[in-house]
């Protein structure tokens, strides 16, 4: 027997009023760790996926959207882009670097990326097995990919039109995985990585084998067939272009593509020269997402004024519980004087009660946040959302008790000192 | 002399002064305080545990000045060698029987009897896991002598311990008193105006209202 057992005793012995608020301030608590998770994991997310792109040239449409489909590859990209014009900004003296991105396929979900080798170099990756890409259809898959896929070195798949999954499968031309990556937390993760001229072959010959051929499938795959006759020797074979565009003798497309500024005055002219001079549109990433962060603001700023609500609340609660416990157990208090105890223990003990109330609500607070964010990672598809890892532990969290025990140690203060100054005599003559 | 009480009085604020009788008392012996209601028996018993201190006057209890104590020494001291029975037996509900006895060892801080070899004497071992909610009222006034025995007090003060007992039960409490009180040697002091219990003890101190 000792203090902390008996103010649990206390606490147990009045299951209802304890359970409603140790769960009060549990919810309070969760809500707080689920905007702490969120926001972190999020925010580094972004600046980790989009560090080293200064500015992302697309099709015209949502910049956001832009951003989001070429940076993230969590939206459908805003169109396609001649790659001429896109090769003319790489010419730029602002320019230091062009990454450029084809994307249209999917294998399961996971986005198809026709890139180059700059790509790689972008997400600093390190291989687990094989080596990147060199000729059309060998791809290399980002870790979690290869884990969903369950593919290894060697193996071959074919993908499906469309960036998420539901629509007619490439199955001319199967892919064959020549590389897989090793975990790097960032987007590439979740990727399958190949080169831009996989992306155009798959297109190419999609058409033609289709049951409900379109004309325009058609054409393509005539222009192909011209192109190869043309050069006498399958393109296919051939390695593909490892930095910079590949080389092409047709009108081809990129999606779009990634821009290294050379200088910071290329931050002011490089955007408006193409906004206004071409039928492109340029997006920085870092503005986006801060204006992105801006719009989520308000719902989180309120969702944090609730969690803040709910803990005073339940601050309010423990109070009022310890207050109400006390007065009907200033006898006990006289009866525990009478036994041994000096008023410090008496004080000591309606604090521990505040305490292990609030410290049982942080600890449920953090498992149910922790809980919540793990069951909608679990529930939903959405891709923004499977980014978060539920199970990260952050050093915040430790605020969380820091909050906690603030709450119970300010909810005790009243009760602990009119346990403080019960006067054992006049308690037990009273009848 | 185990107990000693020279020239105490007590006022409570605004009222005449209470004056108690000096009186004396060794390890074993018991006396009955008699007295009206008013006469200040209850005022005297809270001098004696130290929970009052007095306005003139000294309760010396093994040597040790009682009034010369203070804070949690006094708290202690009262804790170590007074044991106090009140007229209702005041558990702590949320713990079991032998929890409440593990509670006085604990504040004590004294390492007594086993609280089941002592339950065992008080014929109430069956009861040592039950809630105290679940007692009657003369068990649980047993597994009150129970905890103010449980740290082997040299003094042991029981305030109207019978009153709300029936016959059989305040005979078996006034008992268990007298011989757990004399099988360790400690002072018995009982407040009762309760006239079964004054046929078992000869020793009187009567109080005179003022």
């Amino acid at each position: 027997m000792n203090l902390l057992t008996l103010s649990w005793k206390y606490l147990s012995f009045r299951p209802l009023a304890t359970g409603l608020n140790v769960i009060l301030l549990a919810f309070g608590l969760a809500i707080i760790t689920v905007l702490l998770l969120v926001q972190h994991q999020f925010e580094q997310k972004m600046t980790r996926d989009a560090a080293g792109i200064d500015l992302v040239v697309g099709a015209k449409g949502s910049p956001l959207q832009l951003i989001l489909s070429s940076v993230y590859h969590i939206d459908f990209p805003t169109g396609n882009i001649k790659m001429e014009e896109a090769q003319r900004i790489s010419r730029s003296r602002l320019v230091k670097q062009v990454i450029p991105l084809a994307m249209g396929d999917n294998v399961q979900g996971l986005r198809i990326l026709g890139t180059n080798h700059d790509y790689l170099d972008l997400y600093a990756v390190k291989f687990t097995a094989g080596k990147a890409w060199e000729k059309p259809f060998e791809v290399t898959l980002g870790a979690e990919s290869a884990q969903i896929l369950g593919l290894k070195l060697g193996d071959s798949f074919s993908g499906s039109h469309g960036i998420s999954v539901g629509s007619h499968d490439h199955d001319q031309h199967a892919f064959r995985v020549t590389g897989i990556l090793a975990p790097s937390g960032k987007v590439v993760d979740r990727l399958v990585l190949t080169s831009i001229e996989s992306v155009w072959y798959t297109h190419d010959e999609s058409g033609g084998a289709e049951p409900d051929t379109t004309t325009e499938g058609e054409e393509v795959s005539i222009v192909v067939e011209e192109g190869t006759l043309e050069e006498g020797i399958d393109p296919h074979l051939l390695p593909v272009a490892a930095r910079g565009f590949p080389i092409s003798d047709q009108e081809r497309e990129v999606t779009t593509m990634l821009v290294r500024y050379r200088n910071p005055m290329a931050a002011i002219q490089l955007p408006r020269m193409i906004n206004s001079g071409t039928s492109m549109q340029a997006a920085s990433p870092a503005f986006e997402m801060s204006r992105l962060f801006e719009l989520l603001g308000v719902g989180i700023s309120l969702l944090q004024g609730l969690a803040i609500a709910l803990v005073v609340i339940a601050g309010l609660s423990i109070f009022i519980a310890l207050y109400n416990s006390l007065k009907e157990r200033k006898y006990d208090l006289a009866i525990l004087r009478t036994l041994g105890a000096s008023r410090g223990q008496l004080v000591g003990l309606v604090f521990l009660e505040g305490i292990s109330l609030t410290v049982l609500g942080a600890i449920f607070g953090i498992a149910f946040g922790h809980g919540f964010l793990a069951l909608i990672v679990e529930l939903t598809s959405q891709e923004l959302v499977s980014l978060i890892d539920p199970w990260v532990f952050l050093a915040e969290e430790g605020l969380i008790f820091g909050y906690a025990l603030a709450v119970g140690i300010i909810a005790s203060l009243i009760p602990a000192w009119s346990a403080y100054q019960t006067s054992i005599a006049k308690q037990l003559t009273k009848t | 002399m185990l107990l000693q009480s020279t020239s105490l009085s007590f006022a409570y604020p605004g009222q005449p002064s209470l004056s108690f009788p000096d009186f004396s008392l060794s390890g074993g012996e018991a006396v009955l305080l008699l007295g009206k209601s008013g006469s200040g028996k209850t005022t005297f018993l809270n001098l004696l545990a130290g929970l009052l201190s007095p306005s003139h006057g000294q309760v010396i209890l093994d040597g040790v000045i009682l009034s010369a104590l203070q804070g949690h020494r006094l708290d202690l001291f009262r804790g170590q060698h007074i044991g106090i029975v009140f007229q209702k037996p005041h558990l702590i509900a949320a713990l079991t029987v032998k929890q409440n006895l593990e509670l006085a060892q604990f504040l004590s801080k004294k390492k007594g009897p086993s609280p089941l070899s002592l339950l065992q004497d008080l014929g109430i071992a069956s009861k040592a896991s039950a809630a105290v909610g679940t007692l009657s009222e003369g068990e649980a006034q047993r597994v009150s002598i129970a905890r103010a025995l449980i740290n082997t007090p040299k003094l042991i003060l029981a305030d109207e311990p019978t009153s709300s007992l029936d016959d059989e039960h305040a005979q078996r409490v006034i008992t268990l008193l007298k011989s757990e009180a004399a099988k360790i040697g400690a002072a018995l002091v009982i407040v009762t105006h309760d006239q079964r219990v004054k046929s078992e003890v000869s020793q009187v101190l009567e109080l005179k209202s003022a």
